[in-house]
């Protein structure tokens, strides 16, 4: 046993860790995204990317949408934890279902002058990104997609001249007509 | 004309609506302290007799007070504290509560709204300091609101796996005149929809399970106790009719009778060599709510290797989170156990266990629990088995603090019936024991109500002595001093090379003169032979009794499974000499 002396069992887990997402479904009522995210920090918990807005506002329900990691075990607890809360409807794991679209939309801005800004809207054009803001030395780009495909079109910015990105983190629904 | 008199009578201020609420749910005492912020609450508390309150001396003896009267009445513990301070002071309660499922409804006071967020006097946000410690809590910003919360409130505190919740009330909402609304099933979250039925088919796996055992196992914890209707007696039906060995967690004690021939005694860390040793042998363990914790499982990668498991448990959490089981079967223990028992019933078939039971036998003839007996000084299982063979016959409630103590208390103490040991399980809080016996004691006002306590644990929460004799609350503190914090002790002699760091109390109080100058009944035992003599004095006085019990001070409490080890690898008394004891705790830097 190579444990220091301790009253706990200190266990290590190497068991691989893996990517969820979950939509959650609350009442939208105050505190509710400080419980949410409470739960994550108190039990440690990853948060890869959360979203929220009200989604039903006749019935005060808000869509929370999480990107998390962690075991399989772990990510078990989590859905438990957070269908257990007071105000939580529903947790579906679009991961599981295997069946969801996820979407993220990004606003990329990027500065240079000359071959740099013809190589940025051409990249542009490619990723079907849109020009909103434009100077003479700068551009704001618009990107909607796969997490995948907003990271890459960033990696490709950066060298023509990347100075800022905002993203708005994971949106994701089911495909076909049920809904959660 | 009727309809718009009850329509007016209905008509009240904030304040009025939350004794009117408690009324309306059953509530016969309150545990709390008043302050600015909820004074018209305690200016209603004075004009009325339905609800008694009882005046602790700190709000956190006010809160394990209440956790005592919800765990041995099985109702929901009432407290009332002012905003700021008087909340904090209640956080290690929730958390205490929210650890142990005991169902608490937590009225604070708060700042008026206008005033929230500002840094007002005595302000604090308290929902999102309770937050985390709370099965749910509310801030009422409106008086609107206020009926159909607190109705909320008490179904979520004591529906499903029960929880302590917090209403944080602003003066001015106290103030605010509307119109109250008796319970109703509307005034509950949707989303909010405890399971208690078990699902049959994954009762039907169960059953299949329990039928072909040839080494079974029942291990049961604090979730029978809490369960639906008379779940106790469920399971010492289910026990019979199986013929099946039966463990306890420490919350679970007295479910089962410690005088039942299938017991085997409390389980984990200080559990009995027997309990464990099943547990780790068994081929069926039948889990029942009880949660795997770590005091429990030991190393949980060597926990119970050979069995299927079966776990039953109210909240799908407690599934999976530390030990993978092969049936899991969501509901209310009390519900799940009755399909359980039918179905094991008609299934017909008695599995043959008699080589399980003599191997067991084997186990319980190492007589793990062996202590050596002294004429000299008092050993402290002696203590409790005395306290025991004294106190029988007697209407009895046991509480405890956090410590040695309480593990010998779980050891030598036999409870027959759930409901008669309140304890400070998953939070391990010391100070609980004192002002739960208080609470024990308000709604058992002629029961014999003893705290188990120890030195150290007891001057924690001892300000509640001054509230035991003001509500003429008769408990017995029995503490076990040894001038240590024994467990911490324990703890530094078996692996941190024996250097007691801060665990010893070298300014102990006269435990006598303190009893008396709170106005209470001094006692003091040193010699094993004056003992009995003084239990029965204790228990004959009708006023709030200190004992100072003087117990041998270097006891240490076995048996063990030492950290990393698994439930196999226990160290029992008549071993734990230096050596065994170096070698079951090697790889620790202490013991080189």
């Amino acid at each position: 046993m190579n444990q220091p002396a301790s009253a706990y069992f200190m266990e290590e887990r190497h068991d691989p860790n893996e990517t969820h997402t979950l939509s959650v479904l609350v009442a939208n009522e105050p505190g509710v995204l400080a419980r949410v995210i409470g739960l994550f920090s108190g039990r440690g918990y990853n948060i890869e990317s959360l979203t929220v807005s009200e989604t039903e506002s006749q019935k005060h329900v808000s869509r929370i949408t999480i990107v998390t990691t962690g075991t399989p075990m772990v990510i078990t607890q989590i859905k438990h934890q957070l269908d257990r809360m007071i105000p939580v409807y529903q947790v579906v794991d679009m991961t599981l279902t295997g069946r969801s679209i996820e979407r993220e939309l990004a606003m990329v801005k990027v500065k240079g002058s000359g071959d740099q800004r013809i190589e940025a809207m051409r990249l542009a054009e490619v990723f079907r990104a849109r020009v909103v803001d434009a100077t003479n030395e700068s551009f704001v780009f618009e990107i909607t997609g796969a997490t995948s495909k907003i990271d890459q079109f960033v990696n490709l910015m950066r060298p023509i001249g990347l100075v800022e990105v905002s993203r708005t983190g994971v949106a994701a629904i089911s495909r076909g007509p049920e809904g959660m | 004309m009727s309809d718009s008199k009850s329509h007016d009578a209905n008509q009240m201020t904030g304040a009025a609506m939350i004794v009117r609420a408690m009324v309306d749910h059953g509530v016969k005492h309150i545990f709390g302290y008043p302050g600015g912020a909820v004074l018209p609450i305690y200016d209603e508390i004075f004009q009325q007799s339905d609800v008694e309150h009882i005046l602790v001396r700190h709000e956190q003896g006010a809160g394990h007070a209440a956790e005592g009267y919800a765990r041995s009445t099985g109702k929901p513990g009432v407290v009332l504290v002012t905003s700021g301070p008087g909340a904090t002071n209640m956080v290690t309660p929730l958390a205490d509560a929210l650890m142990d499922s005991i169902p608490l409804v937590c009225i604070t006071g708060q700042v008026p709204t206008h005033l929230i967020g500002n840094d007002a006097f005595q302000e604090c946000d308290t929902v999102g300091i309770t937050r985390p410690c709370t099965k749910h809590n509310w801030l009422v910003r409106d008086i609107k609101d206020l009926a159909k919360v607190l109705h909320e409130a008490f179904y979520v505190a004591t529906t499903g796996r029960p929880g302590p919740v917090v209403v944080d009330v602003p003066k001015d909402v106290q103030f605010a005149t509307g119109t109250y609304t008796p319970p109703r099933k509307s005034d509950v979250h949707v989303s909010y929809k405890p399971q208690t039925k078990g699902d049959p088919g994954q009762i039907r796996k169960a059953i299949a399970l329990m039928a072909n055992a040839k080494r079974p196992v029942i291990y049961t914890g604090g979730g029978v106790i809490n369960a639906g209707g008379d779940a106790s007696q469920t399971l010492r039906a289910l026990v019979e009719a199986t013929g099946f060995p039966i463990t306890s967690t420490l919350m679970g004690l007295g479910a089962y009778p410690a005088s039942g021939k299938n017991w085997l005694g409390m389980l984990g860390m200080h559990g009995t060599y027997e309990a464990n040793m099943a547990m780790h042998d068994c081929d069926v363990m039948l889990c029942i709510g009880a949660r795997f914790d770590d005091r429990i499982t030991g190393r949980t990668d060597a926990f119970s290797p050979g069995s299927k498991k079966i776990h039953i448990d109210i909240d799908p959490s407690s599934i999976n989170k530390n030990i993978r089981v092969d049936v899991p079967i969501i509901g209310d223990a009390g519900s799940v156990m009755e399909d359980l028992l039918k179905a094991f019933k008609a299934e017909g078939k008695k599995p043959k266990i008699d080589p399980w039971w003599f191997e067991i036998g084997r186990w319980r003839a190492r007589n793990s629990l062996a202590y050596k007996k002294s004429d000299d000084i008092i050993l402290p299982q002696y203590a409790i088995q005395r306290l025991f063979e004294a106190t029988r016959g007697h209407d009895t409630y046991i509480t405890t603090e956090v410590g040695q103590h309480q593990m010998w208390a779980a050891q030598f103490f036999g409870f027959e019936e759930p409901h008669r040991w309140m304890t400070s399980g998953g939070l391990g809080t010391m100070g609980y024991g004192l002002p739960a016996a208080l609470g024990v004691q308000v709604a058992h006002r002629d029961s014999l109500v003893v705290d188990i306590a120890g030195d150290a644990s007891v001057q924690m929460t001892m300000q509640e002595m001054s509230c035991a004799v003001q509500h003429n609350l008769p408990i017995k503190i029995f503490i076990l001093n040894n001038q240590y914090m024994g467990m911490v002790r324990q703890w530094q002699q078996l692996l941190h090379g024996n250097r007691l760091s801060h665990s010893y109390t070298e300014a102990m109080p006269d435990f006598v003169k303190l009893a008396e100058a709170y106005g209470g009944v001094g006692m003091q035992v040193i010699k094993p032979g004056d003992l009995d003599g003084a239990l029965h004095e204790m228990i004959k006085v009708k006023k709030p009794v200190l004992f100072d019990c003087r117990v041998a001070a270097l006891e240490n409490c076995f048996p063990m499974i030492p950290s990393g080890k698994a439930h196999n690898e226990m160290l029992l008394p008549a071993e734990a000499n230096d050596d065994a004891t170096a070698k079951a705790f090697a790889g620790g830097k202490a013991l080189v």
